[in-house]
């Protein structure tokens, strides 16, 4: 019983979250059928992936012809993040909570997903986590397929318009924290700088976008980890 | 060719999220890599839309509305949905109602 109860609890948590992964994952699905990624795959991407800005490079390479390699780097480095979530939320779990709830817990560990789980009062559970992951992996999977499919009929202009849907929540995570935290303004300015300088200096037009993605935010968050180490104490921003 | 590069996106991205769940029980220490991670989200995302985000639209002038507005909203803490809602709607009515007068 108590374990229904959990569960339940986390499906109402995941709900919101759900909400948004439906709007924002609808102009995935559209920049996945520009990029020559039909519905089917699509939606196994967003399946699988469950993660945004992954996605995003993800598919940017492919539409570039980019080599797996690359695509491994790609995806290495922006879900790093992750990495640093996973270790934060292990610390929240159960000591005792068996390897294979483990595996399963760390599917869908988004950004979202692991600020919700982080700001649960009480210890989490697995059929928590389970809840709360449900209807966010179903939100983004779907999204992607209508936006795809509506990607095919939906005129110019509103497809115009929805492509910088995502574009809009990367700026809605980063701005705020930029605004409040200076060595964040620093970090990304600096990013913004060099991908501006890949993207227009004609000598290094040859560099792809997800290798660009990688050699902005090495350099970037070096430049900040060397000039604005983060004190022990201080919590990493959920982001 | 496109399954096997998602198969290939999906297992990186799943193994950077279990490992250290599984694995790894202590805490990073190092200052130098937790602050390199610390920063690694904004400098990434940064990376991505700049300047990216100014060619996605039809015009460049509806883009920089369109970021214009998200970065006001955000500014006033909104969540990224209306924030990502903004953005859409700013580059809507630029290009049906504005653009149209501008002759560039």
């Amino acid at each position: 019983m108590e374990k229904k109860g959990h569960f339940i609890e986390g499906i109402r948590d995941g709900v919101p979250i759900a909400l948004g992964y439906l709007s924002v994952s609808f102009s995935v699905g559209i920049m996945a059928l520009a990029s020559g990624i039909n519905v089917l795959q699509g939606a196994l991407m967003s399946l699988t992936n469950m993660t945004s800005a992954g996605q995003f490079a993800g598919i940017a390479v492919i539409a570039s012809g980019g080599t797996l390699l690359e695509l491994v780097l790609t995806q290495f480095i922006i879900n790093l993040r992750y990495a640093l979530m996973s270790l934060s939320l292990s610390q929240k779990l159960p000591e005792k909570m068996p390897l294979w709830q483990r595996m399963v817990v760390a599917f869908a560990n988004t950004d979202e997903i692991f600020a919700v789980a982080m700001g649960h009062a009480r210890s989490l559970t697995f059929s928590y986590m389970v809840g709360l992951q449900i209807l966010p992996i179903l939100g983004w999977t779907c999204g992607t397929v209508l936006g795809a499919i509506a990607g095919q009929v939906l005129p110019s202009a509103i497809g115009s318009a929805l492509s910088v849907a995502l574009y809009g929540m990367f700026i809605a995570v980063v701005v705020p924290v930029a605004v409040k935290i200076r060595p964040v303004l620093w970090v990304a300015s600096l990013a913004a700088f060099f991908a501006c300088i890949i993207y227009y200096v004609p000598l290094l037009s040859g560099i792809s976008t997800g290798m660009s993605i990688i050699i902005c935010t090495i350099l970037a968050s070096v430049f900040g980890a060397l000039l604005f180490p983060v004190p022990q104490e201080t919590k990493e921003k959920e982001v | 060719m496109i399954y096997l590069y998602i198969m290939v996106m999906a297992i990186v991205t799943y193994l950077i999220r279990m490992i250290p769940l599984t694995v790894f029980h202590k805490k990073i220490t190092s200052p130098f890599i937790r602050s390199f991670l610390y920063y690694v989200p904004y400098a990434c995302l940064t990376a991505m839309t700049v300047p990216a985000v100014f060619y996605a639209t039809n015009s460049l002038w509806s883009a920089t509305a369109g970021v214009t507005v998200a970065v006001v909203l955000a500014c006033f803490r909104r969540n990224l949905v209306t924030v990502a809602a903004g953005a859409c709607l700013a580059v809507f009515v630029v290009e049906q109602f504005l653009l149209p007068y501008l002759t560039i």
